[in-house]
């Protein structure tokens, strides 16, 4: 697993809420087979209209965020679809860190496999953060996760939990499939006593 | 021994190591794969070197990007194609069984895994999609997972997992004519919120879900991850036996008998308590439509696009102003004046024989509006083939409704089933999100009856006013026959 210790960067921000997996990668882009190269297609709907050209309406379009690895957004972030491809992209974009008051569970945990980094803050803080980042001055914000303090060069400091199971995987880059085959032995002390009368997928082909 | 809640039994059954409290590692009973989120999965397996634990309890089937037209030529998109070629060599490597694009039982992972009843009470059942919930409406523990972690499945047949906040779901009263299941789930998320449920397992009690059909139950459970919660289910009961028995994967004789016993005693005990309740009113519920680009932008059909002012806060605002420019939708325009340009009957929320059958109610003896074009996908070919038996294809086609073969469709438009810019549809799917049918395409979430009548009138209309043929009960259906 990717580790992640500490972070810091520029900040983009996008104050939407609900913000769901098919927007952060459209279903046209689902086909492929990779892991990654999947930066194109990050909001694409929303970042480029129909001839291709930039959209000026959308937050992350504006120059000033150009370059940024700190997502800062609405409530929800995340929600919909299970499609991990929404992380593979949001990293292949650059970005190393999103910033909101919740997150959809399923994208939380894609995020955390892949070293991108969900950070939930209270919706005051989350507004403080959106306002100065839509200064467009290059607000950077340092995100550690050893502390579990985001800071920025203003004096503002804010603390948030991410789950010590992540944390520790995160921290010191656990494989959390080794980690599991670990227990192999239990694993097959439970396969031993399930009930021979639960199903199973094979012969059913008739 | 206190009272538990059945999700309480089903997760203390399935501790493998760790701690039950915290973050315990969790076994799986059934692992269902798809083409779209899994080939990142085998090639991870294949590079760490390790193999697939147990073909035995995984099943695969090739449903989200497959044409429903025409399947006699290959799948148009090449990138498409060498998708589902990865899914063939993948399950021919490691065993697991497949049911292809040409196989009899092919169909959406989330309707053929209840067909064939490897679904059953007191599992733990898992697939790369998020609607896995559906097979909640079982007393099954189902949830969507990410690609890296149907890797972890494939490698260990086990998760990491932390424990779930309990949400009671009750339904109180009864249900009023014209008034489904999918109303229920849209209801319910109007209520809650797409982030109600988040953290949490929901249950759906009360005697308007005991009184729902598995069918009805699976439509509800499904749309759970809409409220934001990670998975959803319903006790097993007598109904829940009935609909097993006989499935191909179900044992028979005495066995039968001993497994129901185990499947009963899975539903949550009298006095369990949960973490929190929310109750609504059965009596109350009626057809809704969704009128936004979220499943909580719902009213009842026979309401307002809501005005701006309706939102007590500026972001609320914001966020309807941006959903109304989307749709292209003025605030307050009545739902009925809403016209449609297509009509989709599919996907795991409602393409199961009792959907179509609703629908088929409704269109029987009329004719679609000329301006629309209306699409019928059963969930599988069994579903499709059982259907055809009732007639209800004869119904489809006469009124004009294009019929096709199984799959997700234009639910996720990931084949060639989709909306082109600027197009409305009515859906029986679960998603109104922006471009989830098809770029710059429109979808209203309905009932299956009601987007057939809207299918008939070229605009949204009251179900409830219509007057529907009765068609006859299905013979008992047995996938397994």
């Amino acid at each position: 697993m990717r580790p992640f210790t500490e972070h810091e960067g520029l900040v983009a921000v996008l104050p939407r809420d609900d913000v769901d997996t098919d927007q952060i990668i459209p279903k046209q882009f689902l086909s492929r087979t990779d892991r990654d190269g999947y930066g194109d297609a990050c909001f694409f709907a929303w970042r480029l209209d129909e001839a291709g050209r930039p959209r000026p309406d959308f937050e992350l379009n504006h120059p000033g965020f150009r370059g940024a690895s700190v997502l800062v957004a609405g409530r929800n972030f995340g929600c919909g679809s299970s499609r991990e491809h929404a992380a593979w992209a949001l990293l292949d974009s650059g970005l190393r860190v999103v910033v909101a008051p919740s997150f959809g569970d399923i994208f939380t945990v894609n995020a955390l496999q892949n070293g991108l980094l969900p950070v939930a803050l209270p919706a005051e803080a989350v507004r403080t953060l959106v306002g100065r980042g839509e200064r467009h001055d290059g607000y950077r914000l340092t995100v550690d996760l050893g502390r579990q303090e985001v800071r920025d060069g203003e004096g503002l400091r804010v603390g948030f939990t991410v789950d010590p199971f992540w944390r520790d995987c995160l921290l010191e880059g656990r494989d959390p499939v080794a980690m599991a085959l670990h227990h192999a032995a239990a694993i097959s002390a439970h396969e031993a006593l399930r009930s021979p009368l639960l199903p199973v997928s094979t012969g059913l082909d008739t | 021994m206190t009272a538990r809640t059945a999700y309480a039994k089903i997760w203390d059954a399935h501790v493998v190591a760790g701690d039950p409290r915290a973050r315990a590692l969790l076994y799986v009973d059934l692992h269902l794969v798809h083409e779209v989120t899994s080939p990142q999965a085998f090639q991870g397996l294949r590079a760490a070197g390790r193999t697939v634990r147990r073909p035995d309890l995984t099943l695969a089937t090739m449903d989200h990007n497959v044409p429903t037209w025409e399947r006699s030529r290959p799948t148009p998109d090449p990138v498409a194609q060498e998708q589902l070629r990865q899914l063939e060599e993948n399950c021919r490597e490691a065993g697991i069984p497949l049911l292809g694009l040409h196989h009899a039982r092919q169909g959406i992972v989330h309707v053929i895994g209840p067909e064939l009843g490897v679904t059953q009470p007191g599992m733990t059942v898992v697939c790369g999609d998020s609607h896995t919930a559906t097979h909640g409406a079982f007393g099954a523990l189902a949830f969507g997972i990410g690609t890296s972690e149907v890797e972890q499945v494939l490698a260990t047949q086990c998760l990491w997992q932390a424990p779930a906040a309990t949400l009671e779901v009750r339904i109180e009263g009864a249900l009023p004519a014209g008034v489904t299941a999918k109303d229920i789930a849209l209801g319910v998320i109007g209520r809650i919120g797409v982030g109600g449920g988040r953290g949490s397992v929901i249950e759906y009690t009360g005697p308007v879900v005991r009184a729902l059909s598995m069918e009805g139950r699976m439509t509800l459970c499904n749309m759970t991850i809409e409220a934001g919660a990670r998975a959803g289910l319903v006790s097993p009961d007598e109904t829940t036996v009935r609909y097993l028995e006989g499935r191909p994967a179900v044992p028979g004789g005495a066995d039968l008998a001993r497994a129901a016993a185990a499947w009963l005693a899975v539903a949550s005990d009298p006095g369990a308590t949960f973490d929190r309740t929310e109750t609504i009113d059965g009596t109350a519920l009626v057809p809704y439509v969704t009128w936004g680009t979220t499943p909580a932008m719902v009213v009842p059909v026979t309401g307002h696009v809501p005005t701006l002012d309706a939102f007590p806060t500026e972001a609320g605002r914001r966020t309807a102003e941006r959903a109304l420019a989307y749709m292209d939708l003025a605030e307050g325009t009545p739902i009925e004046a809403i016209t449609v340009d297509r009509v989709f009957i599919g996907s795991c929320t409602n393409s199961r024989l009792e959907d179509l059958r609703a629908a088929a109610e409704v269109v029987l003896g009329r004719r679609a509006h000329p301006r629309v074009r209306a699409m019928v996908v059963p969930g599988s070919q069994t579903v499709k083939r059982e259907a055809e038996a009732l007639g209800l294809d004869r119904i489809f086609r006469d009124a004009g409704f294009e019929w096709r073969e199984a799959g997700c469709s234009m639910c996720l438009g990931m084949n060639p089933d989709v909306l082109l810019p600027g197009e409305r549809c009515a859906s029986t799917s679960n998603r109104n999100f922006e471009g989830r049918q098809g770029a710059g395409g429109r979808t209203h979430l309905v009932s299956p009856a009601m987007a057939a009548a809207a299918a008939l009138h070229g605009h949204f209309v009251d179900v409830r006013e219509l007057a529907t043929t009765r068609l006859p009960e299905p013979p008992a259906a047995r996938a397994g026959g």
